[in-house]
């Protein structure tokens, strides 16, 4: 900036482009008013108060005790039986992600590259129809064929493959990935179907073989998808309730049914706080993690 | 003469009904920059790809130097090529893109780096190896897609409307750069577009491309000045039309009964269509009397007058109603005309192209 940036012209009227920005700025700010009020309210305030209950003593019933403070809530969380629950659920959402992407991947590939847009489209109202009925009701279902005489179980003993998987971690591992595979399949659809195919073809001219082109080249390009998918799967899962809480057995302890314990039959608001931090700790790191590792793809 | 591509009763068909390329035979030589022209859709871009291998033929044979590859996948063919919309590979910064090829076919590192080096040189792009191609100008991307196709060393380089995207001065100065390159490097160029100025300047050969069908292969002057059929009379450059009929003395009788010699070898008694450039039509005033008697006389009369500046168009009215455009170049010597003057217009006799219609 200089001196003669500054001086007014009879162009340029600084108080009039002042007062335009000032405007435009404000018109900006009450646009997303609704949606600031929304999350403080709904969001940042409560994540607060669990923050706080969590250094809080605990009355006879459960209750926090606020003005008595004490970290034993924290502590807590290094009991054996506490790391294993938090190492179980993200070990079971982590290979919830992998095993997604690796059943998405193909399936998004192949719904992408149909030539006719009214069979991909077809194919895509295939992923969301589980979303017109309830989960809870969807998770019942499994329940049915997951049971001894379930369809699943049948067949399982027929082949002699498997028995009865009801409460079991292999129930809420089928569970999850039945319940988050098209949370994965969706963005990696859209990643993949925005592919300039172009570039697949220069690969090819370039003495790329198909597998090289596709490691090369569609794979790189179609990361904002697996980073979009991986979070919207491993997040979820992670915080699974309804799923270990109905399929999984008392052995399978997720953290999401964990923390529900600690507020109901364990009466330990303040324990379930903490619990409820660590959980969106991990979760807030972990996406750090992947969107570092994504680069400036997103 | 090496023919560098044999190209053998090609034809490719998209499902049942659609024929991209029908029957195309042709013989690119080897060091020759090769145009195919053609409006859009007419199959040249096909014809490109089938010799890429992105498309396999449905019938016929391709050879390389004497190699059948018509089957054979895009990445075992000694071809690369330079794509329309340049497809560099957006998280490949300059230098990654240019390597691709040499690293896919396992060249020795150190050998990949002084390669990488002297083609980004040759473009030159030196310094910008690092940058991403979205952090590239138009120009620049263009620069990069040659060197990382020219790299390989390909026996012919394929290049399909490379500069279409670019802007007139840009596209003019990539042009002359294009043919420097070539005639540097020796490669076989095959040139896709549907820009006629831009075959005819930068060719060796051209080949004019419609419906699928290869209709004539020439070099740009026989192109131009003696085009087998109305299509390519019209696709390239400006022209007249004048239908007519072949008298018994071989000459032309147009509507209005007038008599002209033409070069053709059309039969006495076939109708025929003149094609005339108008740069070929001279305009007399009615009457003058240092009329060469050895080229074609017609009167009309000048009915617009469209000012070009370089040049001037004038369209005449023949006695017959025929509307004859002529382009005069704007020079002093040549005297002005008005809308309403009496003229004459003549032309050589070997100007008009007699097509048979």
């Amino acid at each position: 900036m200089t001196m003669l940036d500054e001086r007014p012209s009879e162009e340029a009227n600084p108080e009039l482009e002042r007062k335009a920005e000032r405007a435009e700025s404000w018109r900006g700010f009450f646009t997303a008013l609704p949606t600031y009020l929304y999350l403080v309210v709904f969001f940042v305030l409560p994540l607060i108060i669990i923050t706080v209950i969590s250094f809080a003593e605990r009355s006879r019933t459960g209750k926090p005790v606020l003005g008595e403070w004490t970290l034993d809530w924290w502590i807590k969380l290094g009991d054996p039986l506490v790391r294993s629950v938090v190492f179980r659920s993200v070990w079971l959402a982590f290979l919830n992600t992998l095993l997604s992407l690796l059943l998405g991947y193909p399936f998004a590939y192949w719904i992408a590259t149909r030539k006719s847009a009214l069979m991909r489209n077809f194919l895509l109202v295939l992923v969301l129809i589980p979303f017109w009925s309830n989960f809870l009701v969807r998770t019942y279902a499994w329940r049915t064929l997951l049971d001894s005489n379930g369809l699943v179980t049948k067949v399982g003993e027929m082949t002699g493959l498997w028995g009865k998987m009801l409460f079991t971690e292999p129930a809420v591992f089928l569970g999850l990935l039945y319940g988050y595979l098209p949370f994965m399949v969706l963005p990696l659809y859209a990643a993949i179907e925005h592919l300039d195919w172009n570039l697949v073809e220069a690969a090819r001219d370039l003495y790329a073989d198909a597998r090289k082109a596709f490691i090369k080249v569609t794979l790189p390009l179609s990361k904002p998808g697996i980073i979009a998918g991986s979070i919207l799967v491993f997040i979820p899962s992670l915080g699974a309730y309804v799923t270990p809480d109905l399929l999984g057995g008392s052995k399978t302890t997720l953290l999401g049914n964990y923390i529900v314990t600690q507020f109901k039959s364990g009466r330990n608001w303040p324990f379930g706080a903490a619990l409820s931090v660590t959980i969106l700790a991990i979760m807030m790191v972990a996406t750090i993690i992947y969107f570092r590792k994504g680069g400036k793809t997103l | 003469m090496t023919a560098a591509v044999s190209i053998r009763g090609v034809t490719k068909r998209f499902g049942t009904d659609v024929t991209a390329v029908d029957n195309v035979t042709l013989d690119i030589v080897d060091g020759e920059f090769f145009s195919l022209l053609g409006p859009s859709g007419c199959g040249k871009t096909t014809m490109l790809r089938m010799i890429a291998g992105l498309e396999f033929p449905t019938e016929g044979s391709i050879q390389i130097f004497g190699e059948e590859l018509a089957l054979r996948p895009p990445n075992k063919r000694p071809v690369n090529t330079v794509f329309q919309s340049y497809a560099l590979f957006p998280h490949m910064n300059v230098e990654k893109n240019v390597a691709f090829g040499l690293e896919m076919r396992k060249v020795d590192k150190a050998v990949i780096k002084e390669q990488v080096a002297d083609a980004i040189e040759a473009v030159h792009l030196k310094g910008m190896e690092k940058r991403k191609p979205s952090q590239l100008s138009g120009g620049q991307q263009q620069r990069v897609a040659l060197a990382r196709a020219l790299v390989n060393r390909p026996k012919v380089l394929l290049l399909d409307e490379p500069l279409g995207a670019l802007d007139l001065k840009l596209r003019q100065a990539m042009q002359i750069e294009l043919k420097d390159i070539q005639s540097e490097v020796g490669i076989t160029f095959i040139y896709v577009t549907h820009d006629q100025e831009e075959a005819l300047t930068m060719s060796n050969r051209i080949g004019v491309m419609n419906f699928g069908n290869l209709l004539q292969v020439g070099t740009p002057e026989e192109i131009y000045e003696r085009p087998v059929n109305r299509f390519v009379a019209d696709f390239i450059g400006e022209t007249n039309f004048i239908d007519g009929t072949v008298a018994d003395d071989g000459r032309i009788r147009i509507a209005g009964g007038a008599l002209v010699y033409a070069r053709g070898d059309a039969p006495a008694g076939a109708d025929v269509t003149l094609t005339l450039r108008p740069e070929k039509i001279w305009i007399h005033s009615r009457g003058a009397a240092d009329l060469d008697p050895e080229r074609n006389q017609l009167p009309g009369k000048i009915t617009r007058r469209l000012y070009y500046g370089e040049s001037i168009y004038y369209e005449i009215e023949l006695e017959d109603g025929t509307l004859v455009d002529a382009r005069h170049e704007n020079i002093p010597s040549l005297q002005r005309r008005d809308v309403g003057d009496e003229v004459t217009i003549t032309f050589h006799r070997q100007a008009a192209e007699a097509l048979v219609s």
